[in-house]
């Protein structure tokens, strides 16, 4: 092939670039340099062991945590992206290794978490050979990425990292999964350095917001009587906390949270009314459905949120504020859609408000808080029975913390009571799996978060059922030293799926007598210190010693078997049906 | 209520990308009445054509699904009076029976079959059109042995996409798409030492 002048030219001054010769692996850590990546969760095998071999040379510049289960490593990378709000990133081997990766893959797809897993992959000629440890990866894990790629050959990876980095962290996060097949790891190429990428031209990761709907909102805002406002991790992912707490003041509108909108303000904040959904507040709730205006910010509409859709705040104007297009109408048809990054859009949205206060509208928040004080709060908090509560050792977790902790839940009765009742005064401190709700996530996420912010406290609340799903991970804590406070709740049930039972199902205990060992001996074994309670006079004083404990501690404290967590909006029942306790169902 | 309709979608020409459309209606349990994967008159970017039965806002939310993934570069979703459409199908038919039939061959003369390959045991005809029409002389032939029958999936042009060609063709000028990398060492088994 001929070339013009202009391409000779210009290959000459490629070769006065500085070009090396690295091999596929070297590439994909250069690029993570690059990235600024400093902590690696994974787990090394067969076809993964070229990246690991030069992983070797590396260590100085990245630090990898060997976890004790594939699961481990990606929900630990979940916990890091969550904390620190870089993406995680993820090694694992081809076969099992990458399919141990697809809960986590699925977790973090559905709470819009970014993060780059890398799998090995078996020799490009190996492929559909049913050769040993070799799986489909590609196509088993395409529902739960963002994107995913296959690369065979190693002069494809800077840019197809390049591409991974940035759909991982753009518009709406999500987990990419890159395969790298053993040939491309060990293939030696010419390596031109890195380039960012910044733009892929079939992908759009923010909609440009659109002034008339902003002017549209604004108009609906400005009449609302009794506006209110439900944010969700939107507001977190697009590090417009600042923005959202501008706008709810000047338009004094009251704010509940989701789940993982939780922390975005500090709890304390006087517009912030508790958090909706199945065992949210009673206020936000129930007064879902006597709002005028709901203003939706970054959140999805989940039905643990909306109970019934056919009868979630039909009498309301909906605003709904997203950065993904698919959100809007998927579940709750919307009057004014603000498309866009609410970073970018809410301040717009703000200078077009009038300033307002809804002392009534408020005052109807704090009527029905103090009714949910006094019918479970109080109660939950200072029992007169015997019997340890949730509520309880979290309230005393809030004081001895001050609220400063990053808390990271489980899934289950104790989520549902540490996120009612945990304390925040920071943003990105509530982690928890919410959209897919996977038991054993709590122990790994909480080391993540561990590397993810060194300066915080980090406590794990885990109920006795979730933590014998990845207990294994304490051996990752043995090693390699995060400072983890571990609660175990324990309540000796599966205790939501029991309080269903109860509730649903005539109190047919079907499975749900889980068996725990002894937890503090389980942790001695791996060299961490712990105690159990199962005394309220001893409560504060366990917790103290965990908190002032210089390294990880496990703390198991005995609470109630069979207390439910209320309030709640029973399945399949609108949100404003929502009860108090057991007698009103 | 439920009614046919066709999605277009313009994409990268990336492999696995059908498999990431296609699991986007069997998540839903939705089938795939059919779908057509090919070039479009800009090269390097491909365009489905997917036929389903539907309401419109289940197929205003799978659209919105499909140009959410990262290689889509658009989806419309368009009812039948908004487009041109064509399927193509192909009958086999013993060919002593055309000979020895009027009938028959009435048949294909009125629905505008086109020969294909003749031979001594057996005719293959063509025709092009709608659902009904080619359904109608697949039924037609049956009672006189027809021996087998395929129909294609739908292709579709949108009657006003005037705006989209050009918008195409800009969009590769700025950005020419990047070449598709295949495993070219699938057929290098031998030889290669592996571990």
């Amino acid at each position: 092939m001929e070339r013009t002048f202009e391409e000779n030219k210009q290959k000459a001054s490629d070769k006065t670039q500085l070009v090396q010769q690295l091999s596929g692996s070297q590439i994909v850590l250069e690029a993570f340099l690059h990235e600024g990546v400093k902590t690696i969760f994974g787990y090394p095998g067969g076809a993964i062991m070229p990246i690991y071999d030069a992983l070797y040379d590396y260590t100085d510049r990245l630090e990898h945590i060997l976890v004790r289960h594939e699961q481990g490593a990606i929900h630990a990378a979940q916990g890091y992206a969550r904390v620190s709000g870089k993406t995680g990133i993820v090694f694992a081997t081809s076969g099992p290794g990458a399919t141990n990766l697809v809960t986590g893959l699925a977790d973090a797809l559905i709470d819009s978490t970014p993060l780059v897993c890398i799998t090995g992959q078996v020799f490009a000629h190996l492929l559909g050979t049913d050769a040993f440890q070799e799986t489909d990866v590609i196509n088993i894990t395409t529902p739960v990425t963002k994107w995913n790629y296959q690369v065979t050959d190693a002069d494809e990876l800077p840019s197809v990292l390049a591409k991974a980095f940035h759909i991982a962290g753009s518009g709406r996060p999500g987990p990419v999964l890159i395969d790298i097949t053993k040939n491309a790891q060990l293939q030696k190429t010419d390596y031109r350095g890195y380039t960012p990428c910044n733009y892929i031209r079939s992908y759009r990761p923010k909609p440009i917001p659109r002034a008339e709907y902003i002017e549209a909102a604004a108009v609906l805002i400005n009449s609302a009587k009794k506006p209110l406002v439900v944010f969700g991790q939107g507001v977190l992912l697009g590090n417009a906390e600042k923005e959202f707490t501008a706008f709810i003041e000047k338009a004094g509108i009251p704010s509940a949270w989701t789940i993982l909108g939780m922390s975005a303000i500090p709890t304390s904040h006087p517009l912030g009314v508790g958090m909706v959904g199945m065992h949210g507040n009673y206020g936000p709730n129930l007064l879902t459905n006597e709002c005028d205006l709901l203003i939706a910010i970054g959140m999805r509409f989940d039905d643990r949120v909306t109970g019934r859709l056919d009868m979630y705040a039909k009498q309301a104007k909906i605003i709904h504020m997203d950065i993904d297009p698919a959100e809007i109408d998927k579940n709750v048809k919307t009057d004014v859609p603000v498309w866009g990054d609410c970073k970018e859009t809410l301040p717009a949205l703000t200078a077009l408000i009038n300033k307002k206060e809804h002392k009534e509208w408020l005052q109807k928040f704090k009527d029905c808080a103090e009714k949910e004080n006094l019918k479970v709060i109080q109660g939950e908090m200072f029992p007169v029975e015997e019997v340890l509560t949730m509520a309880e050792v979290i309230n005393h977790l809030n004081e001895l913390t001050n609220g400063e902790a990053i808390i990271v839940t489980d899934v289950g009765q104790h989520q549902m009571v540490a996120c009612r009742y945990a304390k925040y005064q920071h943003s990105k401190s509530n982690i928890t799996s919410g959209g897919l709700g996977t038991m054993g996530f709590a122990l790994p996420a909480a080391i993540g978060a561990a590397y993810g912010d060194t300066s915080r406290t980090v406590v794990a609340v885990i109920g006795d059922g979730g933590v014998q799903m990845t207990i294994q991970e304490l051996g990752t804590i043995m090693q390699f030293k995060p400072n983890v406070k571990i609660l175990i709740l324990n309540n000796c049930f599966l205790g939501m799926v029991r309080q269903w039972q109860q509730l649903f199902h005539e109190k047919r205990y079907s499975f749900v007598d889980i068996q725990s060992p002894d937890f503090v001996q389980v942790a001695k074994g791996y060299g961490i210190p712990g105690q159990s309670v199962n005394k309220r006079s001893n409560l504060n004083g366990a917790l103290k010693t965990m908190l002032e404990h210089e390294g990880s501690y496990l703390l198991e404290v005995m609470v109630g078997k069979e207390n439910n967590v209320f309030p709640m909006v029973p399945q399949g029942k609108s949100v404003s049906d929502i009860v108090l306790s057991r007698d009103e169902m | 209520m439920k009614q046919e309709f066709t999605i277009t979608v313009y994409t990268e020409d990336h492999i696995g990308l059908i498999n990431r459309i296609a699991i986007i209606f069997s998540r839903r349990k939705i089938n795939i009445g059919s779908i057509n994967a090919g070039p479009t008159e800009v090269e390097t970017i491909h365009r489905f054509t997917i036929v389903i039965t539907e309401t419109e806002e289940v197929v205003q939310k799978i659209t919105k699904q499909i140009e959410k993934q990262v290689d889509v570069l658009k989806a419309f979703y368009n009812t039948d009076d908004e487009l041109v459409w064509q399927e193509m199908a192909m009958y086999k038919v013993p060919t002593k029976i055309i000979a020895e039939q009027v009938k028959v061959e009435r048949l294909l003369r009125q629905y505008g079959a086109n020969t294909v390959v003749i031979r001594n045991d057996y005719t293959v005809f063509e025709t092009t059109g709608q659902r009904e029409e080619i359904n109608a002389l697949a039924q037609a032939l049956e009672p006189w042995g027809l021996i087998e029958f395929v129909r294609s999936a739908r292709i579709a042009i949108i009657k006003s996409s005037h705006g989209l060609h050009k918008a195409l063709l800009e969009f590769e000028a700025a950005e020419p798409s990047e070449p598709v990398v295949e495993n070219e060492f699938l057929d290098q088994r031998d030889g290669v030492f592996t571990l």
